[in-house]
């Protein structure tokens, strides 16, 4: 450890950056010891890990392509409807799904953070969190998209939904040709993450 | 805050570094920050914009350079310190290094602190964003500030961000969603058939004369 102690009172100026593993440490075991925080913060975290992933919005999506009454229900009420499957809690409590058409893409964007529907969709993954993604989906969505590998043709409207206020938001895509004989299990595994953020198209 | 964290519109970042799948946490540090940071919100009762601020007080440079859960532990650190559980030194000590923490908060609660729950603006009605880039939190982004919109849907009435995050306490304000067209917000940089809605709160929000 290199430490240079300068004039400054008592305040030690360190010149190496402490590694993220020895300041996340240094951080924990201080408030551990004094008692203001319980070490045991794994049971909330392995309940993120192991409960909560894009696998329920895909059963969400599934029922709705099969079942028109929830969709109805679906769309006019996204937080009751997604809780009538189980789903709900944190970063999930006010939910609006949009629905893709043949003539309406949408995308969903947290630029001033990373915002993201935690109860059906998980913990959002790094891309969405980083730089590039929100600067750009609010401001060439389609070149970003046509980039992903996703085409949405220019007679198409692209809605982005930037998720600036208490609202979370999921896309409900259009379900896929060649479906039609596949049972709502099945459907459950042809939804994928991305589809339900919109920079996939089903 | 016209802070680095106000991303929307920026050029310069280049390709989305995209992944099909991943883990929820990639390392086990992550895991543990995300731990840490939500058992430090619940210990000090910090709400949801006093928490957001402390991440855009962030060294600019230090924000661009790190990951959101490296975001999260600076702004947990940050947190505890300004609490007065710990100081900078000790954490500093401890990790054997330098222990980045955000900058001090320049922001205060806006003055108006009236509680308003009965929309003010209907679905279909024009709206232009004020434009007042406050020092303080605001979830007003900077591409929609003095921008015009029509408001698509009322959300009811929430906690107003930049009170809370001063220690204004919890104000309620009707919430909408406000959709603009690309030309407006991108002049001759637009394109047709791109509409940006963004959530606002009505304090945010004036008649479109």
């Amino acid at each position: 450890m290199t430490t240079v102690e300068h004039d400054h009172g008592n305040e030690h100026h360190p010149d190496e950056l402490a590694p993220i593993e020895a300041r996340v440490a240094a951080i924990e075991t201080v408030l551990v010891e004094k008692g203001i925080i319980d070490v045991d913060f794994d049971a909330v975290v392995r309940h993120f890990e192991d409960n909560v992933g894009p696998l329920n919005g895909a059963k969400v999506v599934a029922h709705a392509w099969t079942d028109p009454d929830y969709r109805a229900r679906l769309l006019a009420d996204g937080t009751a409807a997604i809780a009538e499957l189980g789903f709900g809690g944190p970063e999930g409590d006010h939910m609006v799904v949009v629905e893709n058409t043949r003539d309406v893409h949408n995308l969903v964007v947290c630029t001033l953070c990373s915002c993201y529907p935690w109860p059906t969709l998980g913990l959002p993954p790094k891309w969405y969190k980083s730089p590039a993604y929100r600067s750009r989906a609010v401001r060439e969505p389609r070149a970003l998209l046509a980039e992903m590998g996703t085409i949405v043709p220019d007679d198409v409207e692209i809605r982005v939904w930037d998720s600036s206020a208490e609202v979370r938001y999921l896309v409900l895509p259009m379900r896929p040709d060649g479906t039609d004989n596949m049972t709502e299990e099945a459907l459950v595994g042809v939804v994928t993450r991305d589809s339900m953020i919109g920079v996939e198209r089903l | 805050m016209d802070g680095v964290h106000d991303l929307g519109g920026l050029d310069g970042f280049g390709p989305v570094e995209h992944q099909a799948s991943e883990p929820s946490f990639g390392e086990e540090w992550e895991r543990r920050a995300f731990g840490l940071t939500g058992a430090v919100i619940s210990a000090f009762g910090v709400n949801g914009g006093r928490f957001r601020h402390s991440i855009e007080r962030m060294d600019p440079a230090h924000y661009l350079g790190s990951s959101y859960y490296e975001h999260w532990l600076t702004a947990a650190a940050t947190l505890a310190v300004e609490a007065g559980a710990v100081t900078k030194d000790k954490l500093e000590a401890r990790a054997e290094g330098r222990f980045p923490l955000s900058r001090p908060d320049r922001g205060a609660a806006p003055d108006d602190r009236t509680g308003r729950t009965e929309p003010r603006f209907a679905v279909g009605d024009r709206v232009r964003v004020r434009e007042w880039h406050p020092s303080g939190h605001t979830r007003a982004p900077r591409y929609v500030q003095g921008k015009r919109g029509e408001v698509v849907r009322f959300d009811g009435a929430h906690n107003v961000p930049d009170i809370e995050a001063h220690g204004g306490g919890f104000v309620r304000d009707p919430t909408y969603s406000v959709a603009f067209t690309s030309r407006e917000l991108w002049g001759e940089g637009g394109t047709d058939n791109e509409t940006m809605h963004v959530d606002l709160w009505e304090r945010y929000l004036e008649e479109d004369a």
